[in-house]
């Protein structure tokens, strides 16, 4: 109806199917993550159910909206105005849908609309009128445009240069924040207390958008937002606020944040969301949007803050929070579809125009990982650094906020009981870090009372009061050390969210003990279903949650049915995001094919695992083995699959087996075989497969001395553990003992590994399924940077394009006699080094790895599919090499997000730091690189200005020919001090730049700006971590001013070549 | 008092149970006034507004489970009686000052799954436990209220009672029964504002909101008795309100008389909640008793004509038969979600009703249009 109405399928021959593109948000980056897969799959279900034809616009290959059977037509491209113009060329859309994918499609929409490519081809933007994006999005305008209808914003000014910002200021009054249009994730932004503060700010700021936005500091005044939908006939429902714990002053990205307030009034509620109705009736949105507001404390007197005419990340959140799915409302809305026409999808009876009541909160705890990045500062603020998330359910704030603290993994327990270092946060309370919660508990325990930290953080008394009581409880664990906790002190320790763990932990018991005192004291959680009608209404929902705050479950225990239990990634972190959704998601869909029921636990709200609209049954639980258990004696599965969810569930394994919940696939002892670098080493030595020379040491003279035997440079590493945590390289002793200081404080628990660090070595990987120790498939990639580069950070290519068909066979060799010596049965991925035609084996995962999605999708047979059926016993053939052999190439390229962690040395290195990834095809190498770089954010050098910064002789010496062919494709070059001769004695003239200290021009600073130089090329000369070198100063002002860098030698080269061929 | 609003008194918690008469016994633990009590258990899945929801006199005599299970969060604002009682004198009086809707707390007992004692809000200085002490009404914390909700949800509103171990247990008693109407309504008359539109409000158990959103509309508001006779009502007024209030309407036998006699002199009326359904009676149409009634702060309602759809803040446990209507009538409102009647309208513009509270408090506004069209049209 609607879509007709609005003109669908305006001729175009496509027997009148209206064909829409949607564009998605690229890869995961900090500011912009997994939420926009979710929202976006899900708007595509909700546009085909119309009948409407999807072309879908995402270069993120890891994501499930990109997986075949989704959108009609999938375009691996990058989110750019000048591809997606190409795409409506061709396709002769009727409409875009441009608020699904984050900032990124938003920004694309907009360029799009200017450039007038939308008008030229007939294109209409679907939901929110474009007027709507533009007045939102720019902060002076929205601004004026709210004063108008009298509401009220922070006092503020925009400013498009030094001078006229500052007086701004003045008139204001300090302190003030400052901040940036069209970024996401508050880059660019934050207070400054005076001028100079003021001053370091704007040149950033300006940096990275026309103008900035001068305002009222409202630090220490309570943040909310709501989320809010309208429909074309002006019907208004607010589905969801949220209070952040945190108060103004820490990004709602950075809060913990809970669902619904818990602080305000039935008055204030209500103001804020008729506020919230003027603004967007004001804006004339069609959809969804979400709005962020300042309250007062003392007052109540209030401001608006932003609003996002989006999809975003808090509107994921609010959908898992309440069951109402914002995407897919804001999908009907945008096709012409009012509310009250459509069903509410938890029981499909009552309206889809109503607002959701909660019988339950929600906490949302933000998941950093800033020790991965080197020289990182330790302190959150108003722009987002944090680069996950997970979301917790209970029926108190205590219990909620310590299942949370626990769903951050990392051994956290809870809110106490931990045994990380929590000094740094304790010092300055004052100063948000990833750790001030924690911090916040202990300080309560040494006695600061609710009002002294409400003073001096401005969170709110009664969270800090929820926080206190939680330490009363452990108190009280303590108290009964002697005796043991009695019935009652487990109900009330449980009740405030205590795991057995924690109470094992605080009376000096076992976990495993007080398991048993919790049984037979009868103590056991509840399943409760989120119904978005707080039982008002009967649902079949199979969403779901456990608490202690209950006395019967909501579901009856289900009859013996074929359930199989398929455990989540858990938070996205550097090293474990996307990709293992998109492999629990198809093999939920591959049990499920199979004729089981999955169930899947997952605490992750920016993930599709949990969207309860994927047809299993979804637990939004903890991963700790504890809840594991608890689940599984109400569902009483067959057993688990635990090989798709990353490192996270892999590390169950054993403990699963052990407490006779059978673990489908590979058997949890050789996972374990796999795991352990002794039996993994031992089982290599036995079956003559090559490895690295390496220790396990516990003290630095035995390091000393094998470094010294085998050679420096060498790996220092602990074991277990993704993403190469606190992994370093040391190129001599000194390096050697920093390292060991670095590695012994990530994790005291697990020795500490060093190996021989190969230099040189090509780097390459085989994914690989298969079914009792034979092989189903095996897919080799290989990276382009040299071994010493992350394989999560590295770019990696498949089929492989330069490497001896002989190498290629020997990796398949070593992949089946891995396979047949392990006796697998489902995923895993080997990572090879290949150096001078031998090939070595650096690590085996028993399980799913990051490329999955990628070579499958690259190849078209999915590894997950025949991976889970494997598993669970069905018979599989293998899939023959000829499949796997392709006559196009796919480029896998890493994201970064180094521009918004101030401080981090953006340089490649053994420890992973990307974000995300994308994946893009083409015909050859060189096109297939290009757009994945581009995909990735990498601007292709217009005017052709390059810096060139090359470590060591031996690194200038390789480089020589790539310098010649830059200027040769008529490159500017500007070169440092060494470079700049040596390149001068080889006759490549150039343009010296001169360091800071030098005082001469022209100077790196000068230089180091946008639009003077469009590439810069530095290559480090060593691996130790040199913070503050010359080198570092270069690759941040590179960063922090969005100039493309390349700080790998294999990848400049790759470049210059790909630049010359097109 | 409190610095900070932050009460921390240690209080030993006494075990209490809720007893519906279908035998279901739910443990908890008191902390309000500990002694007994008995009446009809209904649930609210309203997110906010405890203190507006317990003195809204339609809840008399109702045992009110809270589903949202953190309650107490904010506290309650302090409230001298002198300051905040209408006068009795014939001058102007002021209404009560939010949040509360009425100078007691209605309902007979609270239900919650987890109280916070410790409470933190600038206008509160109060806990919401110790208001309940204040006003004799037991209340319990720690009960599984999804169960007791669905519970209620199958079987319909049961007869409860909340006992406090050691205190004697009262036997069950249905307040339907009683005429509620005639223990909330105000036993003289109230007068509020000095100047502007004169209308009457029949109070039968009247949300204090009513009168102060007439107020800010330059209306004067004189409040009389349930059982004022049609003289009296009609008096000096531009038109007359029917209050919402608590019960079975047909209790309310003598007001609707007094509405029947009101739509012969052609007085204009708008009746809410309670006096929708009185209005209705008047109007020849039947009412009955929903299995659970509709309370909470997202009832859907679709406004006939115009098909927009309104965000509506409910507590009643009867209902209009929309069929029953007679000539002349139509429904104004009609639930999106169950289809049952949310108001109605007479041809002649003269007489209207709504079954939502437009004064909200607590619950969403965006329905005072409906105030600001009868004022409209009587003026
Ligand atoms: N005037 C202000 N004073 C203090 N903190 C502020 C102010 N404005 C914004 N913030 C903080 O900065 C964060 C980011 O600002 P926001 O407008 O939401 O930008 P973004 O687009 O990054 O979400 C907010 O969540 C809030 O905590
Ligand atoms: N012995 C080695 N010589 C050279 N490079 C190595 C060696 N071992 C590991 N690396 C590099 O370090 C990266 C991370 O090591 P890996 O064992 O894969 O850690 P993780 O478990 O985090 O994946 C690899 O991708 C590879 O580039
Ligand atoms: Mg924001
Ligand atoms: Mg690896």
């Amino acid at each position: 109806m609607a879509t007709r109405r609005k003109g669908a399928g305006s001729g175009n021959g496509r027997d009148g199917r209206m064909r829409v593109i949607l564009l998605g948000s690229g890869a995961l980056k900090i500011g912009e993550a997994g939420e926009f897969d979710y929202s976006g799959s899900q708007a595509i279900k909700a546009l085909k159910e119309d009948g409407v034809e999807v072309w879908l616009i995402n270069p993120n290959i890891a994501t499930i909206q990109t997986s075949p059977g989704l959108a009609d037509r999938i375009f691996l491209l990058p989110v750019e105005p000048r591809f997606v113009a190409k795409v409506i060329a061709n396709g002769r859309p009727d409409g875009i849908l441009i608020s699904f994918g984050g900032q990124t499609a938003l920004n694309c929409g907009l360029q799009l609309h200017r450039k007038g490519v939308l008008k030229r081809y007939g294109v209409r933007i679907l939901g929110s009128p474009i007027s709507a994006v533009e007045k939102t999005e720019n902060r002076a305008t929205f601004a004026r445009e709210v004063r108008r209808i009298g509401l009220k914003v922070p006092r503020s000014g925009a400013a498009r240069d030094l001078p006229s910002a500052l007086r701004l200021a003045r008139s204001i009054g300090y302190p003030v924040m400052a901040r940036t249009g069209f970024t996401l994730g508050g880059k660019g932004s934050g207070i400054a207390a005076g001028e100079t503060d003021l001053r370091r700010l704007l040149v950033e700021a300006l940096s990275s958008s026309p103008q900035v936005l001068i305002e009222e500091d409202l630090t220490g005044w309570k943040e909310l937002e709501y989320e809010v939908v309208r429909d074309r006939a002006d019907n208004c429902i607010s589905v969801c606020n949220m209070e952040n714990v945190d108060a103004m002053g820490v990004h709602t990205g950075e809060s913990i944040v809970v669902a619904p307030s818990q602080t305000l009034t039935d008055e204030e509620y209500f103001f804020l969301r008729d506020v919230a109705f003027q603004v967007i009736r004001h804006f004339q949105i069609v959809g969804e949007c979400n709005i962020q507001f300042a309250i007062h404390p003392k007052t109540g007197d209030y401001r608006i803050i932003e609003v996002n005419a989006r999809l975003s990340r808090s509107s994921a959140l609010a959908s898992k929070a309440t069951g109402y799915p914002l995407a897919r409302i804001a999908a009907k809305l945008a096709l012409g579809h009012i509310l009250p026409d459509l069903k509410n999808s938890m029981n499909e009876t009552t309206t889809a125009c109503f607002e959701p009541a909660l019988d339950y909160l929600v906490v949302k705890m933000p998941k950093w990982d800033l020790e991965k990045f080197q020289g990182a500062s330790h302190f959150i603020g108003s722009e987002m650094k944090s680069v996950g998330e997970v979301m917790s359910i209970g029926r108190s704030f205590e219990e909620a906020l310590q299942k949370g603290c626990r769903m951050l993994g990392d051994g956290i327990r809870g809110l106490v009981g931990n045994d990380f270092n929590i000094s740094q946060s304790l010092k300055d309370l004052s100063r948000p870090t990833p750790r001030r919660v924690f911090a916040l508990a202990e300080a309560l325990a040494r006695g600061r009372t609710v009002e002294a930290l409400h003073r001096k953080t401005g969170i709110d008394p009664w969270f800090l009061d929820k926080m206190a009581r939680i330490v009363a409880v452990r108190d009280a664990l303590r108290a009964a050390r002697r005796r043991g906790p009695d019935p009652a002190l487990l109900r009330r320790a449980k009740e405030h969210g205590f795991s057995d763990e924690q109470i094992g932990l605080e009376t000096r018991r076992g976990a495993a003990e007080i398991a048993r005192r919790r049984a037979s004291a009868g103590l056991r959680p509840v399943v409760k279903q989120i119904d978005t009608l707080a039982a008002e209404w009967p649902v079949r929902t199979n969403y779901l949650y456990l608490t202690y705050h209950g006395q019967e479950d909501d579901i009856a225990p289900p009859a013996a049915g074929r359930r199989v239990m398929i455990l989540g990634s858990g938070a996205y972190r550097i090293g474990s995001s996307v990709e293992f959704d998109w492999c629990c998601v198809s093999a939920a869909a591959a049990v499920r094919r199979m004729g089981y029921e999955p169930i899947v636990v997952n605490c992750n709200p920016e993930t599709v695992s949990t969207d309860y609209d994927m047809g299993h049954t979804i637990y939004f639980e903890e991963l700790t083995f504890e809840r594991i258990q608890d689940i599984w004696r109400k569902e009483a599965p067959l057993g688990i699959l635990l090989a798709f969810g990353g490192q996270i569930p892999n590390n169950h394994a054993l403990a699963c087996a052990r407490a006779g919940m059978p673990v489908f696939g590979t058997h949890p002892r050789d996972i374990d075989r796999a795991e352990d670098r002794h039996k993994f080493s031992t089982l290599l030595d036995r079956m003559r497969i090559p490895q690295p020379p390496w220790v396990e040491v516990t003290s630095r003279r035995e390091a000393r001395k094998f470094s010294h035997r085998v050679g420096f440079p060498v790996l220092v590493r602990p074991s277990y553990v993704l993403s190469g945590a606190a992994m370093r390289i040391a190129s001599d002793p000194v390096g050697l003992d920093s390292a060991l200081r670095g590695a012994a404080e990530v994790s005291r628990s697990h020795p500490v590994v060093v190996s021989k660090f190969i230099e040189g070595a090509k780097e390459l990987e085989a994914d690989a399924v298969a079914s009792q120790g034979a092989v189903l498939a095996v897919a080799v990639t290989e990276h382009v940077e040299n071994a010493g580069v992350h394989s999560g950070d590295a770019t990696v290519v498949f089929p492989p394009q330069k490497i001896y068909l002989e190498t290629v066979k020997r990796i398949r060799e070593i992949t089946a006699a891995l396979a047949r010596g392990l006796n697998i049965t489902g995923p895993f991925n080997v990572q090879f080094l290949a150096i001078d035609n031998e090939v070595m084996v650096i690590e085996c995962n028993l399980r799913a790895s990051r490329s999955f999605p990628f070579i499958s999708k690259v190849s078209g047979v999915d590894f997950v599919d025949l991976a889970t059926r494997a598993m669970m016993g069905a018979e599989v053939e293998a899939v023959p090499e000829s499949l796997l052999d392709l006559d196009h190439v796919g480029v896998k390229a890493p994201q970064f997000s180094f521009s918004r962690i101030k401080g981090a040395d953006p340089a490649l290195r053994v420890e992973m730091a990307s974000t995300g990834e994308v994946g893009c095809l083409g015909e050859d190498l060189p096109e297939a690189f290009l757009k994945a770089i581009i995909a990735a954010g990498f601007r292709l050098p217009e005017r052709r200005h390059v810096l060139l910064s090359i470590g060591t002789l031996k690194a200038k010496t390789r480089f020589l020919p790539q310098a010649r062919a830059l200027r040769d494709l008529g490159f500017t070059l500007y070169a440092t001090r060494h470079t700049s001769r040596f390149l001068e004695e080889n006759g490549i003239g150039n343009i010296r730049l001169y360091k800071i200290h030098e005082r001469r021009q022209p100077s790196l600073l000068d230089y180091i700006v946008p639009d003077r130089l469009d590439l810069i090329i530095n290559i480090p000369a060593g691996y130790d971590r040199r913070e503050l070198t010359d080198g570092y100063i270069i690759r941040r002002r590179a960063a922090d001013f969005g100039i493309p860098l390349i700080t790998n030698a294999q990848l400049a080269e790759l470049l210059i070549k790909s630049i010359g061929m097109k | 008092m409190r610095p900070h609003g932050i009460r921390s008194r240690p209080r030993t918690a006494t075990p209490g149970r809720l007893v519906l008469e279908d035998g279901a016994i739910f443990p908890g633990v008191s902390f309000g006034a500990e002694e007994s009590a008995a009446g009809e258990t209904v649930f609210t899945t309203g997110m906010v507004g405890y203190p507006e929801a317990l003195t809204d006199p339609s809840y008399r005599g109702q045992i009110l489970t809270f589903t949202y299970p953190s309650i107490g969060n904010y506290g309650v604002p302090a409230w001298s009686a002198q300051r905040t009682r209408p006068s009795r004198s014939e001058s102007a009086g002021e209404p009560i000052p939010r949040p509360r809707e009425s100078e007691r707390i209605q309902a007979a007992g609270l239900i919650c799954s987890s109280y916070s004692e410790n409470f933190s809000h600038h206008t509160a200085d109060m806990s919401l436990g110790y208001w309940l002490r204040e006003q004799k009404i037991p209340a319990l914390t720690g009960v599984d209220t999804r169960a007791l909700t669905k519970r209620i949800r199958i079987h319909g509103a049961l007869l409860g009672r909340i006992e406090i171990d050691g205190k004697v247990a009262p036997r069950f008693l249905d307040p339907n029964r009683r005429n509620l109407v005639a223990e909330v309504s105000t036993r003289q008359v109230l007068r509020y504002g000095r100047r502007g539109l004169p209308l009457t409000m029949i109070d039968c158990g009247r949300k204090n909101n009513q009168v102060r959103m007439l107020l800010e509309r330059g209306a004067r508001v004189t409040v009389i008795p349930w059982d004022s006779d049609v003289g009296q009502v009609a008096r000096d007024c531009a038109g007359v309100i029917l209050s919402n209030g608590p019960g079975d309407p047909r209790m309310a036998a003598t007001t609707v008389e007094t509405v029947r006699a009101l739509i012969r002199r052609r007085v204009p009326i708008l009746g809410i909640c309670l006096g929708h359904q009185i209005l209705a009676l008047a109007a020849g149409a039947s009412t009955s008793k929903m299995k659970f009634g509709h309370r909470s702060h997202n009832q859907p309602c679709v406004e006939t004509g115009t098909g927009r759809c309104y965000q509506t803040s409910q507590n009643h446990g009867f209902s209009v038969d929309g069929h029953s209507l007679q000539r002349g009538w139509t429904e104004w409102f009609v639930n999106a979600n169950d289809g049952s009647n949310e108001g109605i309208r007479h041809r002649s513009g003269l007489w209207r009703s709504v079954q939502f509270h437009p004064e909200a408090a607590p619950g969403p506004g965006g329905t005072a249009w409906i105030l600001d069209q009868f004022l409209e049209a009587i003026r």
